[in-house]
């Protein structure tokens, strides 16, 4: 097997776009592993459009959107290998993957960039009492069967969680002639985007029932009726607000998980809020020269950021293995630690990524994205520089489906040596 | 004719098949699910009992005892996955310490192994996730892990290998005697006739004795709960944790499984449902707060499912494992709960040996004792793993990314004997779906190998058989593609 000087772990939108910024970059040797038989990841299922409003200004629809990328790694040069699983991933970047042709075989590689997006909470970890009957599935194995292999899992279908997979597939089932019979939402919020409730569900008279949970499935061999209940504050359900749907499909769109098993393995420290990595200002994480960026670092929203995010990590490794060849050293993005500055959420934001920075090591403009726990109404996104308050941005609304982000200006920093910590928060007032 | 029909095809069946199929007679199965291992013996604590618990003389104690003597050379012989972890009651509550000396002395006269009460300090120094609260513990050596599904189908494979014929989809609604003493049994499809008769049919064993004597008996169907834990916190204990025991039962266990998680359970809660393996939330709730009292920090929120059994309760609570009074050459296997697992083997060297004493069978010359499990290419290196891969390819193919199971040992569970028919087929032979990600990533992949090796389309692959359907119909515009 060839050596490479950066391997891609994934080859979805962020893998993708990764590979071509460490290839504009000026890194020659990249190589994509991708475990599915096609590039372009999870965006090949959704054939939706809405995206790239931010990057391309068009809608386009998933397989659109990453033909964009997987064009110009084509054009680019950049070599992947499909049907790929990495194995293992040593602390010293020693990368082991396995292919039908190639069997199992290892890259000792300069850089590694996480790019092995997410998976859906399955209905095992919600603890959903009831039967365990075919007929289940996590919203995103339901839009495989549907968009991919052609078949449809059922006709008449209850949802749990309001995630946006979930949201997409009550429009889709609605449209192949099933009847959605309602979305329930254990929070008394959507986790989904706001434009895929009026699109998904509103449009088409699917109620959305916030505060409602699975209380029972019934069905031996196959589904043939859920119950949902009504929560309370506890988020226990109420007793006496018992609904029974007759239905033979339950999809479950109730939370993405990061994929860092590798990551865990290869002894990557993780953020326990965002089941990703922690990394600094260059997407760098604790082991020198390994990248993170798209939904294993933090689950996105919106592609777009994915894209942007990526290609911030690939510009970084490509960086970090043209200084490691000049200098014979750990990188220009390696070694950190004294100087960083410690990004710190707190009071209704959930978490920052990055989680340091070091200014010495940032551009010009740092884009620093998060979410929060709660709906906010009128309030304010407030950035603190130690204790002093440099930003106080009023927001109409902040809700936890959608990703928020502030900027952070290299020369703002520069006139603050002594920085210890920035805090982001949202204020009342 | 048949020498012998075996009514269940779960642990208990199969193990009477596998000692039989040593014998030159003709064994039928009849099972009335898709697949062998699939009721009590598919959800339960995989657990391999020292035999403590069982009253002195029963036959619970001495099978269990047997049993767990067996399981050295069986997993041997059978290549099935066993370890003996040994197993802890811990006791945490100092005027219930005198409860161990008593489990003790019914182990000794059970003729257990090496059993040894340990101080609190013994106890924490060998498993230091113990609760603060522990005041001493019985420790058992000769407890083990299984894999459940391994043992049951392995025992099952191994017989057909020596020429037991397995019938699935196959209930039996009516059994009758003619009057040369021969057994008639009805399923909904076929009659088969048969000098002798096992009935090995778990939660069903009472209604299949009970068309045969006037002696009803009655299985009480109490089911247990369970949750399994992520394989990253398996090692949280390394011992199988009891409680002390109670009238109901052993007590909500904390074990390593044998593939590396950690499993939590089971409740004992009465039912009168032989088909209720639903989980609720009172019962999920009271595992939680149960386990919760004998291990400390006990990682729940790690659960990535949870699943319920049923335990073929009889009322006196020991194994009923004789032939009928008033219904010669019908044996029954009925009331076998827990330590069932454990002693299935040893369940079924009794029945073959009061099936060999009346029959005088004898051994057949070809008998094959071994069989070969699944090619496992987990801890495999890398220069076997490329030896592997180039012979077949689909040893490359990782299909399950939560367990690292490959096309190669799906194809394979397919087309052996007795091989997978459905995604629960093969996820009990491979563990393929059995991770994190519970089936999620894999299924649409392990549907489409199941329908090419099968040749059955794609939208009727099933979960487990009958009407568990997965994707039955064609999306819009796409009806008239053919092939899968």
């Amino acid at each position: 097997m060839k050596d490479y000087d950066i391997v891609i772990v994934g080859g979805g939108p962020a893998g993708l776009a990764a590979a071509v910024s460490a290839k504009k970059a000026g890194c020659d040797s990249i190589l994509i592993l991708e475990r599915d038989t096609e590039l372009g990841g999870i965006l090949n299922q959704c054939i939706h459009n809405g995206f790239g409003l931010h990057t391309f200004k068009e809608e386009l629809t998933g397989p659109e959107y990453a033909y964009r990328f997987v064009e110009q790694v084509l054009e680019l040069g950049i070599e992947y290998k499909l049907g790929t699983m990495v194995m293992d991933i040593a602390h010293d970047k020693t990368v082991t993957a396995m292919n039908r042709e190639d069997g199992m075989f290892t890259i000792p590689a300069k850089a590694v960039i996480l790019a092995m997006g997410c998976r859906e909470r399955p209905r095992g970890a919600l603890n959903i009492p009831g039967y365990r009957p075919a007929g289940i599935f996590s919203a995103g194995t339901a839009q495989r069967l549907v968009n991919i292999e052609g078949y449809m899992p059922g006709k008449e279908v209850v949802i749990l969680g309001s995630g946006d997979i979930g949201l997409i597939m009550a429009r889709r089932m609605t449209l192949e002639g099933a009847k959605v019979k309602c979305v329930a939402e254990l929070m008394p919020y959507s986790g989904g985007l706001k434009r895929n409730i009026v699109q998904c569900l509103d449009d088409f008279g699917i109620p959305l029932k916030l505060s409602h949970t699975v209380v029972d499935i019934e069905g031996k061999e196959h589904v043939t009726a859920v119950t949902i209940a009504e929560v309370g504050p506890d988020r226990k359900p109420i007793s006496g607000t018992e609904e029974r749907y007759t239905c033979d499909t339950l999809l479950l769109s109730c939370g993405l998980i990061p994929e860092n098993e590798l990551s865990q393995a290869a002894g990557i420290t993780m953020n326990p809020v965002t089941s990703g990595p922690v990394v600094n200002e260059s997407l760098e994480t604790n082991i020198p020269g390994v990248f993170a960026c798209g939904n294993v670092l933090h689950v996105h929203d919106l592609v777009d950021y994915v894209s942007e995010e990526a290609g911030r990590a690939g510009a970084n490794a490509a960086r970090y293995v043209s200084c490691a060849v000049e200098q014979g050293m750990q990188g220009a993005t390696g070694g950190g630690g004294g100087s960083a500055i410690k990004l710190v959420a707190t009071e209704g934001a959930r978490y920052t990524v990055p989680n340091t920075i070091r200014p010495d090591k940032m551009e010009d403009i740092l884009t620093v994205r998060f979410r929060v726990g709660d709906v906010y109404k009128d309030s304010f996104v407030s950035v603190y520089f130690d204790d002093e308050r440099i930003l106080h941005n009023k927001k109409r609304i902040l809700s936890p489906g959608e990703m928020e982000q502030i900027v952070l200006r290299k020369a703002q920093l520069a006139e603050y040596p002594d920085l210890k910590a920035i805090t982001v928060k949202i204020e009342k007032e | 004719m048949y020498d012998v029909v075996i009514i269940g095809a779960g642990v208990t069946g199969s193990a009477v098949a596998w000692q039989l199929s040593r014998y030159d007679i003709n064994v039928c199965v009849l099972e009335k699910c898709e697949d062998v291992c699939e009721g009590t013996s598919k959800a339960n604590s995989a657990i391999i009992h020292a035999g403590y618990d069982a009253a002195e003389g029963s036959l619970m104690a001495k099978l269990n005892v047997r049993g767990n003597e067996m399981m050295d050379e069986l997993s041997k012989d059978l290549d099935i996955p066993f370890k003996r972890n040994g197993s802890l009651v811990v006791c945490i509550h100092k005027e219930a310490l005198g409860g161990l000396q008593e489990l003790y002395d019914r182990g000794i006269k059970n003729k257990v192994k090496g059993l040894k009460i340990l101080s609190r300090e013994e106890a924490l120094e060998l498993e230091p996730n113990l609760s603060e609260d522990v005041q001493g513990a019985l420790f058992a050596p000769s407890a083990g892990i299984v894999c459940p599904f391994e043992l049951n189908i392995a025992m099952a494979e191994n017989a057909y290998d020596n020429g037991v014929l397995f019938k699935f989809h196959s209930e039996v609604k009516d059994i009758k005697k003619d009057a040369e003493g021969n057994w008639h049994l009805n399923t909904d499809k076929e009659e088969l006739v048969a000098k002798y008769v096992v009935n090995a049919a778990g939660v069903y064993a009472d209604n299949i004795h009970n068309m045969v004597s006037d002696n009803k008996i009655r299985i009480i169907e109490r089911r247990g709960e369970y949750c399994l834990l992520d394989k990253q916190v398996g090692s949280h204990v390394s011992h199988t944790i009891f409680p002390q025991p109670t009238k109901l039962g052993k007590g909500v266990l904390i074990s390593p499984t044998i593939h590396g998680n950690l499993i939590v359970g089971p409740t004992a809660t009465d039912i009168e449902n032989k088909e209720g393996t639903n989980t609720t939330a009172e019962g999920i709730e009271d595992l939680i707060t149960k386990a919760g009292s004998h291990v400390r920090n006990l990682p729940i929120k790690n659960v990535i499912t949870s699943f319920a059994g049923l335990r073929a309760h009889e009322e006196h609570h020991d194994f009923i494992i004789k032939e009928v009074e008033d219904a010669p050459g019908f044996i029954d296997c009925a009331g076998i709960e827990s330590p069932g697992l454990t002693a299935s083997p040893a369940i079924g060297e009794m029945v073959a040996g009061i099936l060999k004493d009346k029959m005088g069978f004898k051994e057949k010359d070809s008998y094959r004792k071994t069989r070969k499990g699944i090619v496992k290419t987990e801890g495999l290196s890398l220069d076997e793993m490329n030896e592997l891969i180039r012979k077949n390819p689909a040893y490359g193919n990782i299909i399950c990314r939560c367990e690292m199971i490959t096309e190669g040992e799906i194809i394979e569970a397919i087309h052996r004997p007795l091989g997978a028919k459905s995604l629960d087929g093969v996820k009990r032979r491979t563990r393929a779906g059995m991770g994190r990600c519970q089936a999620g990533f894999c299924s649409p992949r392990t549907m489409e190998i199941l329908s090419r090796e099968l040749g059955i389309p794609y939208e009727e692959i099933t979960k487990s058989g009958g009407s568990s359907v997965i994707a039955p119909t064609r999306t819009k515009g796409n009806e008239e593609v053919t092939g899968a």
